[in-house]
């Protein structure tokens, strides 16, 4: 951080902007002209520049998926490790993959890896990563809860050129588009991340020509390091100790049981240790996560702890991570990984807990905790597939300075939701109802943000086959600082027998309803901060004249 | 007296000041005012100020830029509002679209501008094909009004699920709604918004319900004391378009007034511009607290089509493109403890304002900076209300937040603090320019506002901007724009077609239909225009995106009003659509259907050309009398004797050779070293390199 010969304070300052402007760029980029609304709405997206040797994130986008802010630099990583053995990389060359394990998360999210070449030399990579809508396997959409290896979840992708030296190999693409129920929607989301890096690649170059690359290079070394000083700063504002917190996920989709989440936070002055290895074993289902996407995990998890602390790899210095190959937070393939964002969600909600032993003024109440990804999906009369698949909000926890905020995005996310008329628009669906979800939330001085009620019909005369992979039907968000727990995840279909309920609280797939019939979705509020018996009382008050509590339940505590 | 009226003024209420500028289209004369806004009683300033131009029952019109409606959404000190809507659909306001305020950190909560107990369902659903599956109750549409006028609302939004499809069912609970409300403060979304989104459609006509009682209130009251000082002419209100609209629109649609004051400033830059021979510029204010930019290219500023006031208040209208950073001259700066030097977004704003002020700021700001530099006089603040600056005090806040953690002299500091605020604002130039695909060094910045000036040489040489107009009272401008501006209505209509299967003579005949509407609405605003054109454009995408292209057609409404021409035709508009693509994205998708999404519809009623000539310099102005003794100024690492200039006094063509200051009393511009400034027939001043 301290001027060099080569970089002075102002364009040390000048250039953190212009690096962060081209990144967002390559964002809003893609967000235009995707053609899936997970990208082109939900924004399950991400681009930056990469470390020429070690892959290491030197610049991101403001808006990029928080998740993907973490898992990038493993992606980018494992293309460098397979050159490094090819030892044929040219210019021109663009790498396309999927590989969960060598990159983190899932099968959805496409990767494409370029390097940024300077006078024959790399001096960095850039990468776009997308949320494609559905890549082969048993679900549409690809959240198969029953998955017992990744080979059922879709068509898997190793680092591959899609573009040798600049010529775009049709061969890679046919097989892409070979591989999926949507290949129109899948080749347009390719072009859209094409278009992304296109325009990095023009945008680096030109502020590498304005500045020289070693004045760049200077300022992306100390931006990496004002970020590691700056979470060194925040840790050691902790106290020392060690702190342990536990969550527990429903089941794995396949054997009903729950897993554990454990860990063990040490703060040791300004460096942090984050200890997983008390967790369950690898897992049947498809809630395994790889330790690349575990990682990835807890970097979201502190970035919300600690906002200031700037985007890049700096920060992961002094963190050391435990987590083992023992636990089904660091698997190998080929165990399944479709259902990634329920561990996750859980690691980041078990950080948020530690963290507020150490210190309740920084804690935050767990949030809703899953992410519901729903496919309702059929065929039209003119025998064409349909397949909606969407993500679903909850509420935020409890915190210091409000309560959780009503119906949010999940924290790995930055993701809006699309439109009903959108929907309704797009697919045989009617919904009847999108709503708050009265009494969802955890109770405090500073209560948890409601969940949500989706309600949808099936309008087509062929009904609707519906799949479901979410969690928190049996451990409800946790309250924090004497707060309470919110309330449990519920999914419920019509039936010709009455209403149904997932024998796995919150995973099914292969039920089918007919037209006229609804499925139900009743999410997750926040968990609450502080105790309840000190909330104001014309916050109770207004809580219950607006129908957010139902008058009993504002008298007391929840369980 | 029979001659007819001929006088406007033009009036721009801001926050700090309320501007006034008066026109005699007959006569050409032309003088300006400046007057302190009283900020809750902005009616005050705007009839001290008019008073002060002369006889308020001999102007033809007024046309106003207002940001009450901003201030009161800002504030939240709209209306007690109700929301009348579709069974299941009572919490769209408050659900968003499932997004949260900021990326990294969870805090914070969201209140929306009708709370729950506002917002009240009826039976009735229409469908995504605008089949009405369910036809509304209008008993219960009447019973719910009651109940929210019980409850204190004072004006109502009726928002159905779909009714962009089909406005059958809104229309109806619309009437039955107006039968029981006891004032005009009624609207249904298809109205306001016609178009596909529930949520921006239900916060927008929110927004607008929010904020009629509030607008239609201050404008009776203006409308009050005009009447008694026995005002005849017409009464108009600039739009967040650029327009102008008659104040029975503006009653109707506040909402379209959110950005009136900054939009009438662009348009005003953008004519001084284009009469000086500029038609590609980037307009940039430098306020208080924000830096505001909008890109006009071809003589026509950029609209966006919906902008987001705070978190969760989303409005989608027609506007001009105005990207705000905040980075003003009450900008902050600070180092933190990674060593990176940052200005703003924290603001001291006017109060207290810069350290200078020696009103309880001790942190540094942009305008400390400028101040330590000598850029500007201590010795003579604008705008009058202080009679000198505390240079000192500014030195030492510099040197003691930013300068000696930086291990820099403190005037090193300072020239840091503006470099990095020029970076940012270079930043957002970029954002409109270079990130829309346009080559800044076509582009001329034209700065307006208090401090634009100050930094416009910074802004050439780090964006490589062509050149800079400053023009000749920057001070003035958003007032100026108020006369200038055109007359105009947009409207939207969410049509959803696939261009493959298109019947361009059904599209025709809706087109001549909006058309129509629209044409009339400005036929009948009551200021004077030279004709009316009407202009058409498609929102369109490729078959499976959800965001879309603005897409220019290349046809008009006919003069008599019963024709498009040239006849649209499904090749026309392809052509069109890929044109716009190809410059927004590298690759167009050959193969994959295009989709029609709505049809954007604008009226412009083309206002007589305003005659800039009577701004110029006048002929008895000459470098000697403009001349004042020269000082030293910090430019580049070093002190340097600079040239001190009366701007006003400076006569047509006097060129200046950096470093060089002038000074007015409502702006003060900064020629850096490299850079000279010449004065054109206009009075403005053309800022370009050797």
């Amino acid at each position: 951080m301290t001027p060099s010969a080569v970089l002075d304070p102002v364009t040390f300052a000048i250039l953190t902007g212009r690096l962060e402007q081209i990144a967002d760029e390559m964002d809003a980029t893609l967000y235009r002209s995707a053609f899936n609304p997970i990208i082109a709405e939900a924004r399950d997206a991400c681009h930056g520049l990469y470390h020429a040797e070690t892959g290491a994130t030197m610049v991101q986008g403001a808006k990029g998926l928080p998740i993907f802010v973490g898992a990038m630099a493993f992606a980018v990583k494992a293309v460098i490790d397979k050159v490094a053995v090819s030892k044929d990389l040219v210019e021109g060359d663009t790498f396309i993959f999927n590989d969960p394990y060598a990159g983190g998360t899932h099968l959805n999210d496409f990767r494409l890896v370029r390097p940024l070449m300077r006078r024959g030399k790399i001096f960095g990579w850039l990468a776009s990563v997308g949320h494609w809508l559905d890549i082969g396997g048993n679900v549409p959409g690809g959240y198969n809860p029953r998955a017992t290896e990744c080979f059922q979840e879709g068509v898997m992708f190793p680092p591959v050129r899609l573009y040798r030296a600049g010529t775009l190999q049709q061969d890679i693409v046919d097989i892409l588009q070979a591989n999926t129920r949507v290949p129109r929607s899948n080749w347009g989301d390719l072009n859209g991340q094409l278009n992304a890096l296109d325009l990095g690649e023009r945008r680096f170059h030109a502020l590498l020509d304005e500045y020289g690359d070693a004045v760049v290079t200077a300022a992306l070394d100390a931006s990496s390091a004002r970020a590691e000083a700056l979470m060194r700063e925040s840790i050691a504002s902790l106290p020392d100790g060690i702190y342990t917190f536990e969550d527990y996920l429903d089941n794995d989709g396949i054997v009903d049981e729950p897993l554990t989440i454990a860990l063990d936070l040490t703060v040791a002055g300004d460096r942090l240790t984050l200890d997983f290895s008390r967790s369950s074993p690898p897992c049947q289902g498809p809630v395994n996560i790889a330790r690349s996407t575990a990682v990835a995990a807890c970097y979201v998890a502190l970035k919300h702890v600690f906002p200031a602390v700037p985007a890049n790899a700096g920060c992961l210095r002094p963190i050391q991570f435990d987590i083992p190959a023992t636990t089904f937070l660091g698997v190998s393939a080929p165990r399944p990984v479709a259902g990634y964002t329920e561990a996750i969600l859980r690691m980041i909600g078990v950080v948020f807990g530690a963290i507020a032993q150490a210190d309740p003024a920084r804690a935050t109440a767990a949030p809703f905790g899953t992410i519901n990804a729903l496919s309702l999906s059929g065929h039209r009369a003119n025998g064409e597939r349909w397949v909606m698949f969407s993500f679903f909000g909850g509420g935020l926890g409890g915190n210091p300075q409000s309560d959780g905020l009503n119906h949010a995005n999940n924290p790995i996310s930055t993701a809006t939701m699309p439109p009903v008329e959108i929907l309704e628009a797009s697919y045989p669906v009617m919904f009847t109802q999108w709503a708050l979800r009265p009494d969802s939330a955890g109770a405090g001085c500073h209560r948890g943000g409601l969940g949500a009620i989706y309600e949808i019909e099936a309008l087509g005369p062929g009904g609707a086959e519906v799949s479901l992979l979410g969690e928190r039907g049996r451990f409800a968000p946790f309250g924090v600082a004497g707060g309470s727990a919110a309330h449990l995840n519920q999914f419920t279909w019509d039936s010709d027998d009455g209403p149904q309920h997932p024998p796995m609280a919150s995973k099914v797939t292969g039920v089918s309803i007919k037209a006229g019939q609804r499925v139900r979705l009743e999410t997750p509020g926040g968990g609450g901060w502080g105790d309840p018996a000190t909330r104001r009382a014309e916050m109770i008050a207004s809580d219950v004249k607006r129908g957010f509590v139902s008058a009993p339940m504002a008298q007391g505590v929840r369980r | 007296m029979s001659r007819p009226k001929s006088a406007l003024v033009g009036v721009d209420v801001g926050g700090t000041f309320t501007d006034l500028a008066f026109f005699d289209e007959a006569t050409g004369q032309f003088r300006t005012a400046k007057v302190p806004s009283n900020r809750g009683d902005e009616a005050t300033g705007f009839i001290t100020g008019l008073t002060r131009l002369g006889a308020i029952d001999a102007l033809a019109a007024i046309i106003h830029g207002t940001t009450v409606g901003t201030n009161a959404l800002l504030e939240r000190k709209g209306a007690k509002i109700g929301i009348i809507t579709t069974p299941g659909f009572r919490d769209t306001l408050e659900m968003r679209r499932r997004d949260r305020p900021h990326t990294w950190g969870l805090w914070g909560d969201f209140t929306p501008i009708a709370t729950r107990e506002m917002r009240l369902e009826v039976p009735e659903r229409t469908l995504a094909d605008g089949t009405v599956r369910t036809p509304v109750d209008v008993e219960a549409v009447k019973a719910a009004a009651l109940d929210l006028l019980a409850e204190g609302a004072e004006a109502l939004a009726i928002v159905f699920v779909n009714a962009y499809a089909n406005p059958s069912n809104e229309q109806a609970a619309y009437l039955a709604a107006r039968s029981v409300w006891p004032n005009a403060h009624v609207a249904h979304s298809a109205q306001i918004l016609p178009e596909i989104r529930e949520f921006e459609r239900t916060s927008t006509t929110a927004i607008n319900a929010y904020l009629q009682p509030v607008v239609g209130s201050y404008l009776s009251k203006l409308e009050d004391e005009l009447a008694a000082r026995r005002f005849a002419g017409t009464f108009h209100i600039v739009q967040s378009n650029g327009g102008v609209m008659s104040t029975a629109a503006a009653r109707q649609f506040p909402v379209r007034t959110a950005l009136s004051g900054p939009a009438a400033g662009v348009i005003a830059a953008t004519e001084i511009a284009r009469v000086a021979g500029f038609s590609d510029v980037v307009t940039a204010d430098l306020g208080g607290t924000s830096f505001d930019v909008s890109l006009v290219a071809g003589g026509k500023p950029a609209l966006a089509a919906q902008t987001t006031i705070d978190f969760g208040l989303v409005v989608r209208t027609p506007m001009i493109e105005i990207t705000t950073i905040g980075a003003g001259g009450g900008s902050i700066a600070h180092v933190d403890a990674g060593g990176l030097l940052g200005v703003g977004p924290e603001s001291a704003g006017s109060r207290p304002g810069p350290v200078a002020y020696g009103q309880g700021n001790s942190r540094p700001t942009l305008t400390d900076a400028n101040i330590v530099l000598g850029r500007i006089n201590a010795e003579k603040p604008i705008g009058g209300g202080l009679s000198r600056l505390d240079v000192e005090a500014a030195r030492h806040a510099i040197d003691l937040h930013v300068a000696t953690p930086l291990g820099l002299s403190p005037e090193a500091g300072a020239e840091a603090i503006v470099r990095v605020a020029n970076a940012r604002m270079a930043g957002a130039i970029r954002l409109v320019s270079i990130e829309r695909g346009f080559d800044p060094a076509r582009f001329s910045a034209v700065p307006f506002g208090g401090g634009g000036a100050l930094h416009v040489g910074a802004l050439l040489k780090d964006v490589g901007l062509k050149s800079a107009l400053v023009p000749r009272y920057p001070g003035i401008t958003s007032a100026l724009g108020c006369i200038i501006a055109d007359t105009r209505y947009d409207t939207v209509t969410t049509i959803n077609l696939a261009l493959d299967d298109l019947d361009a003579s059904s599209l025709d005949v809706r087109m001549m239909k909006t058309g129509r509407a629209a044409y009339a609405v400005v036929a009948e605003s009551g200021l004077t225009v030279t004709g009316i054109d009407v202009a058409y454009e498609l929102d369109m995408h490729y078959q499976g995106q959800t965001h879309t292209v603005c897409v220019a057609l290349p046809v008009t409404l006919a003069a008599n009003g019963t024709s498009i021409t040239p006849a649209l035709t499904a090749a026309i508009i392809r052509e069109a659509f890929e044109s716009a693509y190809s410059r927004a994205f590298s690759r167009l998708l050959p193969g994959i259907p295009v989709r029609i999404v709505n049809v954007r519809t604008t009226a412009t009623g083309r206002r007589p050309a305003f005659a800039l000539k009577a701004l110029a310099p006048p002929k008895s102005a000459s470098m000697d009398a403009a001349r004042r003794p020269s000082r030293r100024v910090w430019f580049d690492g070093g002190w340097r004797e600079a040239t001190i200039w009366s701007r006003l006094e400076l006569p047509v063509g006097a060129l200046i050779e950096g470093p060089a200051i002038l000074e007015q009393p409502d702006a003060t511009t900064v020629i850096d070293p490299g850079l000279r400034g010449t004065v054109d027939a206009f009075g403005n001043l053309v800022v370009e390199r050797h």
